[in-house]
């Protein structure tokens, strides 16, 4: 087990260097001068192009930039925000309790939404709740979220106009209230895979032949669900999990926008606009490290729950 | 194909209707499709979405940049059916000259996505060895980015536009493919029929072009239709960030966009772009689920 874990910690090390090469070398996708370019955007004036391109670090030649940047890199060292003026590191550490919290009760609504949906479909297999779950799980996946957020906001201020009662706030964020809006929109659209997932897992489970010796013990129905089905159909599922939560990490640069939230996805957003490129890099940086820690938790967590895969 | 595989029909294919001559697997496939009747349904929905977006030019009843400033902000009338926007301009007409970026979008980074990650997944796949190492590292680096992050990135530094667009949500896309074609060469290249064809000499190019490609086609169209839904919705997202499409292009999503801030006086701006994406993305995995089912890969291998 520990030298599962030992293995996998190993091979993310050659990842996490090239993810922080790529993230590295984006700056020079820009068209042109990177330092030019980011001028343009905000309208700069000729003699501060010197100036950025020293903070930027670009009069350097190519090879000592890369070697500085990693270097500051593994201290958490990004330099400071260029239309700032504060150290990049303070701005993402700021921002990214919001967007973990947005993204950790997104993932609850989709598991809790997903989960049940699915697993009530493959108990009512073939049935119009069947049919049901699996209508709503496919408009899940097709809906666009900013759309279904924007209805979500009509409907509220629709009834605040009609009825004078403002259900959920719709701005802002703080407290559990503003959190609930943007955690169903999010979930939502993930849950609907889940539960797809879920109910052709459960259905094949289902039909496995220790399932008929389990019922012709005599198991009531609730234990022959909980006990004996869920935790083998579960193993699938805990994979795609791992791949929701990098759907949610992307959905929270939306969401954020939409309910105007202050957070690690609209820093993003407003960085890549203003093209402040200390900003992006880091925060691309630190999206792909929590995303590949959370794949490494998952794969940690199927190895423990199906020992199959530990004496591979 | 041998008739062998027949001999192993589980249910799906025992429901296709008998017929006397041999039938290529391709047919039964498209029998079983014709048979799923919501996906014929999506079918026809998309193929009537397809042809509003191609002849945009002839059934648009405005233009879609005419700008009426005195007719701003109508809701859905008579003469404007679906209302009109800040501008005055026609939303009906917005939506089918949106349907002709839409499709181009999801279609074009569909296109590359595939192109590139079959190539990826061939070489790796059947060469092996340091080849595959390397080329699956890249790919476990692009997967390490969350896709509509990846894609932001790259549309924020190359810049906006439909072809930056269509390109960022392209290279976002690649990895399904790499890895799902580099499985299926993985144990096809086991099979003798490769093997023989080396034997006679064969050259490397050939195997995988003729014997090992058709072999994985058959997953790759249904991840492609799939994706084609997801792409969607990735550019759509861009252009509804305002980093995607931009004006006075007619976009879905950067029409939503534009709708947020008149929602309370005037939700049809938002509203139906809106729709038009959820109908389209919903129409396209609907038939991507009926292919699935029809190209069910138990049969083939």
């Amino acid at each position: 087990m520990v030298r599962y874990i030992q293995r996998r910690l190993l091979i993310m090390i050659p990842v996490l260097w090239g993810v922080a090469t790529l993230v590295f070398l984006f700056m020079y996708l820009l068209p042109g001068d990177p330092a030019s370019a980011i001028l343009a955007q905000s309208g700069g004036k000729a003699k501060n192009l010197a100036a950025l391109r020293e903070q930027l670090g670009l009069d350097q030649p190519l090879g000592t930039q890369y070697l500085t940047f990693l270097r500051n890199a593994v201290r958490g060292d990004f330099g400071d925000s260029i239309f700032l003026h504060r150290p990049v590191i303070d701005i993402l550490l700021e921002n990214l309790p919001a967007s973990v919290e947005l993204a950790v009760a997104g993932m609850a609504v989709a598991v809790v939404i997903g989960l049940s949906a699915g697993i009530l479909a493959a108990l009512k297999h073939n049935q119009w709740l069947d049919r049901l779950c699996m209508v709503l799980a496919i408009t899940g996946v097709s809906m666009p979220n900013f759309w279904l957020a924007l209805l979500f906001m009509y409907a509220i201020s629709a009834v605040a106009m009609r009825w004078n009662i403002t259900l959920l706030p719709v701005t802002g964020q703080g407290d559990l209230k503003h959190l609930i809006l943007p955690a169903v929109v999010l979930g939502f659209g993930a849950s609907g895979s889940l539960a797809r997932l879920v109910r052709s897992s459960m259905l094949e489970v289902l039909q496995q032949e220790y399932m008929v010796t389990a019922k012709a013990k005599g198991l009531r129905r609730a234990a022959l669900v909980l006990r004996h089905a869920l935790p083998n159909a579960l193993i699938p599922v805990i994979t795609m999990i791992g791949l929701t939560f990098g759907a949610l990490l992307g959905g929270t640069v939306i969401i954020e926008t939409v309910f105007s939230r202050q957070g690690l996805g609209r820093t993003i957003v407003d960085a890549i606009v203003w093209k402040d490129l200390p900003i992006v890099q880091a925060a691309v940086l630190l999206t792909a490290v929590m995303y590949m820690l959370v794949n490494l938790l998952v794969d940690i967590s199927y190895a423990i729950i199906d020992p199959r895969i530990r004496y591979e | 194909m041998t008739h062998t595989l027949r001999a192993r029909t589980p249910s799906l294919r025992a429901e296709a209707p008998p017929s006397d001559k041999a039938d290529s697997p391709w047919r039964i496939s498209l029998r079983i499709l014709g048979k799923n009747r919501a996906a014929m349904l999506a079918l026809g929905v998309l193929i009537l979405i397809s042809l509003s977006a191609l002849f945009a030019a002839q059934i648009s009843p405005y233009d879609p940049n005419e700008v009426d400033i005195l007719n701003q902000l109508q809701g859905p009338s008579a003469e404007h059916l679906l209302g009109t926007d800040l501008y005055g301009r026609d939303i009906l007409s917005r939506i089918f000259w949106g349907g002709r970026v839409t499709l181009v979008v999801g279609l074009m980074s569909v296109g590359i996505a595939a192109t590139f990650g079959i190539l990826l997944g061939l070489i790796s796949g059947f060469y092996g060895g340091v080849v595959d190492s390397v080329i699956m590292r890249f790919i476990d680096i692009l997967l390490a980015f969350p896709r509509i992050l990846l894609a932001l990135t790259i549309v924020g530094m190359l810049g906006t536009g439909l072809f930056n667009v269509m390109l960022a949500v392209g290279i976002a896309s690649i990895t399904g493919y790499a890895r799902l074609v580099r499985g299926t060469v993985l144990s096809a290249k086991e099979e003798t029929y490769v093997e023989a064809a080396r034997v006679i000499g064969c050259p490397d190019r050939r195997i995988l072009g003729k014997h090992l490609l058709p072999n994985v086609i058959g997953p790759v169209i249904v991840l492609a239709t799939l994706d084609v839904a997801a792409a969607i919705l990735a550019a759509s997202s861009l252009s509804f960030l305002g980093l995607g499409v931009q004006p006075p292009t007619a976009e879905w999503g950067y029409m939503l966009n534009e709708g947020r801030n008149y929602l309370r006086t005037a939700p049809w701006i938002t509203f139906f772009p809106g729709m038009a994406i959820a109908v389209s993305v919903l129409c396209i995995n609907m038939l991507g689920d009926g292919l699935r089912d029809a190209l069910d890969p138990r049969l083939k291998l």
